[in-house]
Parts: structure tokens; C-alpha cells; sequence
């Protein structure tokens, strides 16, 4: 089939991006959007022009790297896929499709479609851990959790970091990202001692990012490729309720 | 209070707050369409009008353990500390969320947010211009073409006989009632609030509430439009 597309071309974080357009012809409807754009490349290159850059890796939809908006859609218009994960025939011949970058003051573009998402390390990093002895590490068994528990705990943790959850969100909020973060420690044994403090500490990192604030949307679990609830942003808000309440301070960075 | 500043710097923190004081503002939302009611009440034997005297009671109750006025005063001062909250902290959320979200998308997401969580932000503003004008109409009349103070109901009558002031109330309601909708689903999920049971009835709920509010505050108005409330 043949296709019209508009792509976002930028080449460097600080210079102005713009679309450009182009006509592409042999699209398989077999072929994956990220085949689809690589055979652009081809095109491109045989032309003497720069390719497109986009991020990916796995290309079956669990690193999380492929994120572009196609057609105002994160990750496009099927649901709980990643763009790797969908199929050129999904679109008609003919048709035109627009493809962007996140847009996001804390996901800055570096190239084209590729931006930095830095920011949820660093989300990560201010609470997303747990105290272990480590060691002679225990019986893997030998704490018995509820198997509701450890279903929402794995749900949560099904979270491939992509952000599509921020591109989505008219806030560029990434509570969904943080939340599912906390939550798959919270809704362990393991992750009870820095419950509250994690809480407080990924909120307030996370706000320092440049995110902005949930409004309770929920154009970010529309989005999601891995399905995850904006429930788990309410258990948050009352864990950084609770932390509050009983004084704890966040630790400051 | 060192508590409250710490959770207030966060964006949750503030989220909470909005939470809080919408809940109180909703308290007294509820409160006064009720009691705008008493309006199809038919009058007293000596010509006043429970509204009238209903007011009256809202300016004394409490007296003489506290000033006439007083507790209506508190109350005053209550509702306008919760106002002063609700804009504040929403406006540097609005302003923040600005910031997160520099571009938009060239072909903007269909997503499928509602329309009443979409208009949060402007409703908000709808409604807080339309406070002030009502409190301009109908608490200190220097917008009513025929104030009399205490007269409740004369002022009342008056101020919905014409036609576009009566239209502009159905408009502001409808502006409010679409943001409580909106708010009373999302305020559950702001405060942590949930399980199995909430989450199956707080759209509906939500959905309700917003409804009957609508048909209450705009019974009054749509009655003087039809004359089934006129002047004694
Ligand atoms: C059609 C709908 C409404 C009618 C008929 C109505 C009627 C009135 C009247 C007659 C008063 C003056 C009472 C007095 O001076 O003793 C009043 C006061 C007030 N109303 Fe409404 N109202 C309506 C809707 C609303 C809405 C939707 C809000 C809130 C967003 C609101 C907020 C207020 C406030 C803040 C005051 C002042 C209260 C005070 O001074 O203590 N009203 N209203
Ligand atoms: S919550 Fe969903 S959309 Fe957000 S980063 Fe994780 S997988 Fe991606
Ligand atoms: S390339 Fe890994 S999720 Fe798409």
C-alpha cells in the first residue's frame, strides 16, 4: 500500500523541530510500524537524506523504547500495544498518518522522534527500592502474600516505562508511571518498611521533573499499553495522605 | 500546620486541598439549593415569605450566645477560606501543568476524556464569575434593578423576570453542575478513597447528584419564567 506521512523532523534538542512530508510506497500490511519506518529509511537514504531517528529495541513491545504519537494517539490507535507491537494493517491504502515525538517539558526531544526519559529514572531512584539483607538471600516462599495482593503488585509492575502515559496526558502528568512504581512495592511484605517515605519521596521527585499535575483524566490508562489502573494513582495520593499525617519528612535530594 | 505546608508543596498535596475545600463549597452547594426551595412555599399570614424569614433566621441563629450575624459571618468566612484554596491551589496547577506540556499534539488526541473533566479548569472560572455577579444580585443587590433588602423573595421574583438574567443562572448551574459531575467522580480518586464497591457507584452517584442539583436551582428560575412564582 501507499502512504502519506507527516513526521516530526528535529535535529537536536535545542533546534526547532518541524513535520515533513513524505510518500511511501510498498508498505506490506504485514509489516509492523516500526518495519514500515525503516523502510522509509531505506527510501531516505537511497535519496542521500538523514534518516528518521526513533527509539526501539525489543520490537515485541516490553523495553518500552518505541513510543511515538501516530495520529494523536500514543503508540496509535489499537489499545494495549506498544507501536512495534502494531500492524501496517491496521491503515488503508492511501491513507495519511502523523507521527510525533512525546511532548513533554521533562521528556526532551533529542533527535526526531527520540526523546529523553531520564526523568523517570530519576522518579525511580527516589523511592522505587526496597530493604533486603543481602546475602544469604530467604526462601522465596517463605512469606505468604494474598494471591489479590500479589495480582495487583504484578500488574502494577507490568509497567515497561514507556511514557505514553505523560504523552497522553494534557497535564504531561506521569502519575500513572509513578504510581504503578510505587504500587508493585506497596502491595508487598517486602515494600512495607518505606512504604509512606516512597510515597512522599517519588511524588515530590516527580513534581520536580517538570510533570504536571493528575486531574484525573485518565487519557493515561487509555493509553497504557500494559493496561494499568488509574486505581493505583488513588492508592498513592492516600499514601502520600498518610505519610503526611504521620510526619514524615521527604528526603531531600 | 507544618504538616499541611509539606503536603500543600506537593502537586498530590494540592490535589488534596482542592479535594477538601470542594467537598465543603459542595456542602454548602447542597445546603442552599434546599433551601432556595422554601421559595414555592406560599406566604406568611403577614405578607412576608418564608424565604424572607428564612434568611432572617440565617442572620440570627445563634444569637444572643454570639453577635447577630456572627455565625452567618463564620460561615462567610468558612465558605470564602475553602473558595481561596479551591482557585489558588487549581491555579498553580493550571499554571504548572502549562509548563509540563509545552507543544501540542498537530492532529490533537480524540482521547476519550469526558467533556466535563476536559472543561474542570474554565467551568471553574464560568462558575467563579458567576458567584460574584449573584453575590452582586441577590446579597447586596448593586446588581438588581430593585433591591430591597430582607425581601428575599420580591428581590428574587424580580431579578428572574428578565428573561436573559433568569437564562444567564440556568447557564452558570449547568456550568456548575457539569464540574461538580466531574469532581465528585474525581474526588475519590484524589483522597485514595476506594474499593470494589465505591468504584461501582461513584460515576452514577456523581451522575445523580449532579442531576438533582440541576433541577433544584433551576426550578426556581424556570418557575418565575412560567409565572408560577409571581409578586403577591
Ligand atoms: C438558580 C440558582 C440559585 C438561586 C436561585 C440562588 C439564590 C440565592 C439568593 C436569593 C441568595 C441571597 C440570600 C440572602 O441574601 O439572604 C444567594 C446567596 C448566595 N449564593 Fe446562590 N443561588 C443560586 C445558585 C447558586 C450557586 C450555583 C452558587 C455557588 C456556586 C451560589 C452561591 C451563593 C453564595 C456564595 C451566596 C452568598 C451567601 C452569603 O452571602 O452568605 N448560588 N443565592
Ligand atoms: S504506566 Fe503504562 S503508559 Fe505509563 S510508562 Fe508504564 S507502561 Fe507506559
Ligand atoms: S521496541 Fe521495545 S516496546 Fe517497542
Amino acid at each position: 500500500m501507499k502512504l502519506k506521512l507527516h513526521i516530526w523532523r528535529q535535529t537536536s534538542p535545542r533546534s526547532k523541530g518541524d513535520f515533513q512530508a513524505y510518500d511511501l510506497d510498498g508498505v506490506s500490511p504485514h509489516m509492523s510500524f516500526l518495519d514500515m519506518l525503516d523502510l522509509l529509511n531505506e527510501q531516505i537514504l537511497e535519496e542521500g537524506g538523514e534518516p528518521v531517528a526513533f527509539e526501539h529495541d525489543c520490537r515485541e513491545g516490553i523495553c518500552g523504547s518505541c513510543g511515538m504519537v501516530i495520529n494523536g494517539i500514543a503508540h496509535g490507535p489499537e489499545k494495549l500495544i506498544t507501536a512495534c507491537q502494531l500492524h501496517m494493517r491496521t491503515f488503508k491504502d492511501g491513507d495519511e498518518i502523523w507521527i510525533e515525538p512525546w511532548r513533554a517539558a521533562a521528556f526532551p526531544v533529542i533527535k526526531d522522534l527520540v526523546v529523553e526519559r531520564a526523568s523517570f529514572d530519576r522518579i525511580i531512584q527516589a523511592g522505587g527500592y526496597i530493604s533486603v539483607r543481602s546475602g544469604s538471600a530467604q526462601d522465596a516462599n517463605a512469606i505468604p502474600i494474598p494471591k489479590a495482593d500479589a495480582d495487583r503488585a504484578f500488574d502494577a509492575a507490568a509497567c515497561i516505562g514507556c511514557g505514553a502515559c505523560v504523552a497522553a496526558c494534557p497535564n504531561a502528568s506521569a502519575m500513572l508511571f509513578t504510581a504503578a512504581k510505587a504500587a508493585h512495592l506497596s502491595y508487598l511484605p517486602q515494600g512495607q518498611t518505606e512504604r509512606l517515605q516512597r510515597a512522599a519521596d517519588m511524588v515530590t521527585a516527580h513534581d520536580e521533573e517538570g510533570f504536571g499535575n493528575c486531574t484525573n483524566h485518565g487519557a493515561c490508562q487509555e493509553v497504557c499499553p500494559k493496561g494499568i489502573s488509574v486505581d493505583y494513582i488513588g492508592r498513592l495520593n492516600r499514601d502520600v495522605l498518610k505519610a503526611t499525617l504521620s510526619g514524615v519528612e521527604v528526603t531531600t535530594r | 500546620m507544618r504538616r499541611v505546608l509539606t503536603l500543600y508543596r506537593s502537586s498530590v498535596g494540592k490535589k488534596i486541598m482542592m479535594a477538601v475545600s470542594g467537598i465543603l463549597l459542595f456542602g454548602f452547594i447542597v445546603g442552599h439549593m434546599v433551601g432556595n426551595l422554601k421559595a414555592f412555599q406560599s406566604h406568611n399570614g403577614d405578607g412576608t415569605h418564608p424565604l424572607d424569614t428564612y434568611a432572617e433566621f440565617l442572620r440570627e441563629v445563634g444569637y444572643p450566645l454570639v453577635p447577630e450575624g456572627g455565625l452567618l459571618w463564620a460561615f462567610r468566612l468558612v465558605l470564602l477560606a475553602a473558595v481561596g484554596v479551591h482557585i489558588i491551589a487549581a491555579i498553580q496547577l493550571w499554571s504548572g501543568a502549562r509548563t509540563a506540556r509545552p507543544g501540542r499534539y498537530r492532529k490533537e488526541d480524540s482521547q476519550v476524556f469526558s467533556y466535563a473533566s476536559r472543561t474542570m479548569r474554565w467551568g471553574g472560572v464560568i462558575v467563579a464569575v458567576f458567584v460574584v455577579y449573584h453575590i452582586l444580585h441577590f446579597t447586596t443587590g448593586h446588581a438588581h434593578p430593585d433591591f430591597e433588602y430582607g425581601r428575599v423573595y420580591d428581590n428574587l421574583v424580580i431579578g428572574f423576570q428578565n428573561p436573559l438574567v433568569a437564562g444567564f443562572y440556568i447557564v452558570a448551574v449547568g456550568a456548575l453542575c457539569l464540574h461538580l459531575y466531574h469532581g465528585l467522580w474525581s474526588v475519590f480518586t484524589t483522597l485514595g478513597v476506594q474499593n470494589r464497591r465505591i468504584d461501582r457507584i461513584r460515576r452514577p452517584l456523581a451522575a445523580a447528584i449532579s442531576v438533582i442539583l440541576f433541577l433544584g436551582f433551576t426550578s426556581v428560575p424556570l418557575a418565575v419564567l412560567t409565572r408560577i412564582l409571581t409578586l403577591p
